[in-house]
């Protein structure tokens, strides 16, 4: 998909510029953006290294699958049909807890991991079932306890207290979170009839 | 009000520290095998901010955001969403350091403690690259057909852009 957006973006932009007059701009925006992606890399290297730190140590401790078991009883709600099933289970609430707490890294393959066995309560494989669609909206709009990325760079752009965001952000994550799912089960409404 | 956030951080950060300490987990050792890794993840999104980055400044210095923002502005402006965020809107369901790129280019243009900067602030942190997690596990286990997926998933991000100026108003302003 990129493939086809970020060619998009250079030349309508070059195309635009000729238009309107504003090549010299662009060519400028040329030589400053590549030397602002690394010192942006560099900016977030410090969050990064310093985060993926307490997170090792959040996992090593045993303290997300604690997390992950309290989660259980919710999740149980949201997918009813895995109720019996306790890998299933089990593999869905690491993932959704490796999302809540920023593990982006280590969510990945527990959510392949999930769906896997979440593929194995459907008739036909190449079909999502309701409970797999549900399970991929939960993660392409998770709730997101700490925004580390983004306060680091709020931070680094003068902000005064770069964390101030922290309450809209789990307001505004739990909530589109939530439009989601109730979008997910109206959707699924909608085909069966 | 505002130092909500750093207190929820520091007894975070303080919660996992005791927790382990208390289960007996080698904290310093744990540390830092964790930073390592996060060396390699920081340095392997370079070749894509490079990239995404250069587009999307080549988009802000050639006007096509600025004319965006004035064809947009005055049907968003009735739910007093600032148009200017658009880019922001656009890439980040699309591409995680599309978003970190253009997320970058409005705190560098508006500041970080401006509406606008604010509100991109808390995009930024709420939302998640939906097109790249429904390619990597539709694409895992092989599911071609993943009926009403993406039209699930829009809803919750375009709920969470309209959400996040609601909130950033009812905190801030």
């Amino acid at each position: 998909m990129m493939n086809y957006i970020w060619p998009c973006m250079i030349l309508l932009s070059i195309l635009f510029a000729c238009i309107t007059g504003n090549v010299p701009a662009v060519g400028d925006a040329v030589f400053s953006s590549v030397t602002e992606a690394v010192s942006l890399t560099i900016k977030m290297l410090g969050m990064f290294c310093f985060w993926s730190g307490i997170m090792q140590i959040a996992k090593t401790s045993g303290l997300t699958s604690i997390i992950s078991k309290l989660l259980s009883p919710l999740l149980k709600r949201i997918f009813p049909s895995i109720q019996n099933d306790d890998d299933t289970k089990n593999a869905v609430s690491m993932n959704i807890t490796a999302n809540l707490l920023g593990l982006g890294n280590a969510a990945t393959p527990l959510g392949i991991e999930a769906m896997r066995r979440l593929q194995t309560h459907t008739a036909n494989k190449a079909v999502a079932s309701n409970d797999m669609v549900l399970f991929v909206v939960l993660n392409t709009a998770c709730i997101r306890i700490i925004p580390t990325t983004a306060a680091m760079l709020r931070h680094e752009a003068g902000a005064a207290a770069p964390m101030d965001i922290l309450p809209a952000t789990l307001l505004t994550s739990l909530l589109s979170c939530t439009c989601g799912l109730v979008a997910a089960r109206v959707f699924e409404g909608i085909r069966h009839e | 009000m505002n130092n909500i956030g750093t207190y929820v951080l520091l007894s975070f950060i303080s919660a996992i520290v005791l927790f382990a300490i208390c289960r007996k987990t080698a904290v310093f050792d744990c540390f830092l095998s964790g930073a390592k890794d996060g060396i390699k993840n920081a340095v392997s999104i370079l070749p894509a901010l490079i990239a995404l980055l250069f587009a999307v400044k080549l988009l802000t210095a050639s006007g096509i955001t600025e004319s965006i923002t004035a064809v947009c502005s005055p049907l968003l402006q009735k739910i007093r969403f600032p148009a200017e965020i658009l880019p922001l809107c656009i890439l980040s369901p699309i591409s995680g350091s599309g978003s970190l790129s253009a997320f970058q280019d409005i705190l560098a243009v508006y500041g970080a403690d401006s509406y606008i900067g604010r509100v991109a602030s808390v995009i930024a942190g709420a939302t998640e690259t939906t097109f790249y997690a429904v390619t990597v596990y539709y694409g895992a286990i092989g599911v071609k057909k993943i009926r009403h997926t993406i039209a699930a998933a829009l809803c919750a991000d375009i709920a969470g852009f309209i959400l996040a100026s609601f909130f950033v108003r009812l905190f801030f302003y």
